[in-house]
């Protein structure tokens, strides 16, 4: 398959958060006039950019596990085919139903009809990129069934009556003081002498959340991998919340994009030492629950897998772009991306923000989008990513599939064709020269739109008496 | 040995003091540097912002101009940078192999500065002289792309009078990063803001990079606030052999 295939469905326009409604510049202008998120973030990605390269630094082996995971990556990519057939055996075999879903609307159809069969109005979710990609929680609501965030952070977000801003770490938005607040405002029966102490803060919502976990009788999470071999799904992370809804509730419905299978058990053990050393800078994450369809008496007694596409087959035809696939949600690109950094997760308009944000969403809804233009190609998170996706170069190669305004094209057309020969280069220096009659004390300070967006905040030097060449020919 | 010199062409009609400098420290070692005329730019602009297929004309004269040569040398890693991980990229993806493949043999002969001294002529030392307080902020394409290491600081080290203080952050990004300056103006600005306040944290009087994209960023910036630290390129202090830089 080539680029020039066409006709694959990518995530449709209109339901779930991939789409954002504005620019990235615009939007990060806003954010980067919050000086309150700017340190938000500084400071958090900066405590979290610490942590990961000390325990990376611990592993003598940590390139040869990155080649490892890039290798098992590729070979799941390329065999798809038949290994998502195999999960759905073996998932089949032990008593779990698999659904296929085609795009975000259909996933949530067939979670919604899911959880209507067991006439529940109140569902409890771990913390899913896959569900918040389709807006699964949105449809619930306009089906009447509440879904409850029990990740702390997904909480902050859902109370907060707000959008993620992380991979990992969904409120790294807020500081301790704003979460307090939005405890007081939107937990019933919270203690009003609530401080904003951490401790006291995840306290608040334990007590919270236990009611939920103790009476809710339908539980929705993502997968962090799908083993084809044995049909077993896994889920890794640091609260136990997690392992409270995948172990409490009758019926448990995992929503999971097709990507996230990997051939064996065997597998796990490369990506069980990348995952949390990038992600939250752990030896081992605290949780990792594993389950295989139902086990009588045991655990939820009704199992469904739905596998979702949402655009991902599309981004398998593109060869240059296809490998934005086998990220594995760490979030190690994004914290140590200068942009993202600066400019936030909301900029980024997706649930999926910062370097792995621009290459994928793109290559997911298919659309036209700045995105891949957020970053100076600084290469940071290349260095970081612990599958080695080639972020950087596939910038580079969505820019060139993107739509140019015709002014800059044009621009660019007349560079090309000037710089294409040495003798209209030359010209081009004389008329460059011109520059040094705006110039005052050998700086230029302001030029015409939309240069001006460059002497806004820096000069440029006046262009010099004479060019190198010149100087080379005289000498 | 008879080497190219790549000028760039931003240090050709901007920065020709760049363009000597380097001269001066090849011919100091005893290289014989040679000035292809043909040369104008390695199209990295054009590739990274999206017009691969207009580049593809620079690639080919910057293939056909430097072919001829067993050493390219280019006071710039980012301009190496795309020599290496770009031109036979574009040139494929132009539909020509033929090109690609001389691409791809130019970019082994080509070399940034600091990579040649060390690694093709072995010195360390190049007879510099430049007493002032310096910081050196290592550019994200000589960095990641070329992976050049400590090859500029070995460099530095030898230079007489000088006094090298470190960079805090050395290895975050200035915020340049070509058109990003000006289609994310808000956001490059905000990582200019950061890299400056280390450069001044450090009270040096000039702060050294060996891309003068890059410099023109920071020492922007730096003019703009009038905080007289100067940029210079890392070839203009290895030419300097006294006080008068
Ligand atoms: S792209 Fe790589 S670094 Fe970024 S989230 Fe995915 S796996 Fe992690």
């Amino acid at each position: 398959m080539s680029q020039t295939f066409l006709g694959m469905p990518h995530a449709p326009a209109g339901v779930g958060h991939l789409h954002g409604d504005r620019p990235f510049p615009d939007a990060a202008r806003d954010a980067l006039a919050n000086t309150q998120l700017r340190r938000n973030l500084g400071h958090a990605t900066a405590t979290i950019r610490a942590k990961r390269a000390s325990v990376v630094g611990e592993l003598d082996d940590w390139e040869e596990l990155r080649l490892a995971g890039e290798a098992l990556k590729a070979y799941t990519m390329a065999h798809l085919d038949r290994l998502l057939p195999q999960l759905e055996a073996a998932v089949t075999a032990r008593g779990g139903v698999v659904h296929w879903a085609r795009d975000a609307t259909e996933a949530n159809q067939i979670v919604v009809d899911l959880v209507r069969a067991t006439g529940t109005d109140e569902v409890v979710k771990v913390k899913s990129m896959a569900t918040a990609e389709i807006g699964l929680n949105e449809a619930l609501a306009a089906a009447g069934i509440a879904a409850v965030e029990t990740d702390l952070a997904e909480l902050i977000v859902q109370l907060g009556h707000d959008e993620p801003s992380h991979i990992l770490v969904p409120a790294i938005h807020r500081n301790r003081a704003e979460i307090r607040e939005i405890f007081l405002r939107e937990m019933p029966g919270v203690d009003p002498e609530l401080t904003d102490e951490p401790r006291r803060l995840a306290m608040a919502a334990r007590a919270h959340l236990r009611a939920k976990f103790l009476t809710t009788k339908v539980a929705i999470s993502g997968a962090n991998f799908g083993i084809a071999e044995t049909g077993t799904i896994t889920v890794v992370e640091s609260e136990g919340n997690g392992r409270m809804c995948l172990t409490l509730p009758d019926t448990l419905i995992t929503v999971m994009g097709i990507e996230k299978v990997v051939p064996t058990w065997t597998d796990l053990e490369v990506f069980l030492q990348l995952l949390p050393r990038s992600s939250t800078g752990e030896r081992m994450n605290p949780y990792t629950s594993t389950w295989t369809g139902v086990t009588p008496g045991d655990g939820p007694q009704t199992f469904h897998l739905v596998l979702v596409d949402n655009g991902r087959t599309a981004v398998l035809a593109d060869p240059a772009g296809r490998s934005a696939l086998h990220c594995i949600r760490c979030s190690a690109c994004l914290n140590v991306c200068p942009v993202y950094e600066r400019a936030g997760g909301h900029a980024y308009g997706s649930v999926y923000p910062g370097p792995i944000g621009a290459v994928l969403t793109p290559q997911l809804t298919g659309a036209a989008t700045s995105l891949p233009y957020a970053s100076s190609l600084c290469g940071a998170c290349f260095d970081a990513c612990p599958v080695r996706i080639d972020i950087p170069s596939m910038l580079v190669h969505l820019r060139s599939t993107q739509p140019h305004p015709a002014t800059e094209r044009a621009a660019f057309e007349a560079v090309a064709w000037t710089m294409a020969s040495a003798g209209r280069f030359r010209l081009g220096e004389r008329l460059l020269r011109l520059g040094r009659l705006i110039a005052r004390r050998g700086r230029i300070r302001r030029l015409p739109p939309p240069l001006s967006a460059w002497t806004d905040t820096r000069d440029l030097p006046a262009p010099p008496q004479q060019t190198f060449r010149d100087w080379w020919s005289a000498r | 040995m008879r080497v190219a010199l790549f000028v760039t062409c931003l240090a050709d009609a901007m920065f020709p003091d760049v363009g000597r400098a380097t001269v001066a420290v090849l011919e100091r070692l005893g290289v014989e540097v040679v000035f292809p005329p043909g040369q104008t730019c390695c199209g990295q602009m054009h590739v990274n912002t999206g017009y691969q297929r207009q580049a593809a004309k620079l690639v080919r004269n910057h293939v056909d101009v430097f072919e001829p040569y067993d050493y390219v040398v280019a006071p710039s890693g980012s301009c190496v940078g795309s020599v290496r991980h770009q031109h036979a990229m574009v040139a494929r993806n132009a539909g020509d192999a033929g090109l690609a493949d001389r691409a791809q043999s130019v970019a082994t002969r080509t070399y940034e500065l600091s990579e040649f001294l060390i690694d093709v002529l072995g010195v360390e030392d190049v007879g510099a002289a430049y007493p002032h307080r310096v910081t050196y902020h290592p550019t994200c394409h000589s960095l990641r792309m070329l992976r050049v290491g400590d090859k500029p600081l070995r460099l530095l080290r030898h230079v007489r009078g000088l006094d090298l203080v470190e960079l805090p952050d050395a290895d975050q990004c200035c915020g340049f990063g070509g058109t990003f300056a000006v289609k994310n103006a808000d956001t490059s600005t905000a990582m200019l803001a950061d890299k400056m306040r280390s450069v001044l944290s450090t009270r040096a009087e000039a702060v050294c990079a060996g891309d003068s994209s890059c410099l023109m960023h920071i020492g922007g910036g730096l003019s703009r606030l009038r905080t007289g630290v100067r940029p210079i390129h890392l070839a203009e202090i290895l030419a300097s052999t006294g006080s008068a830089g």
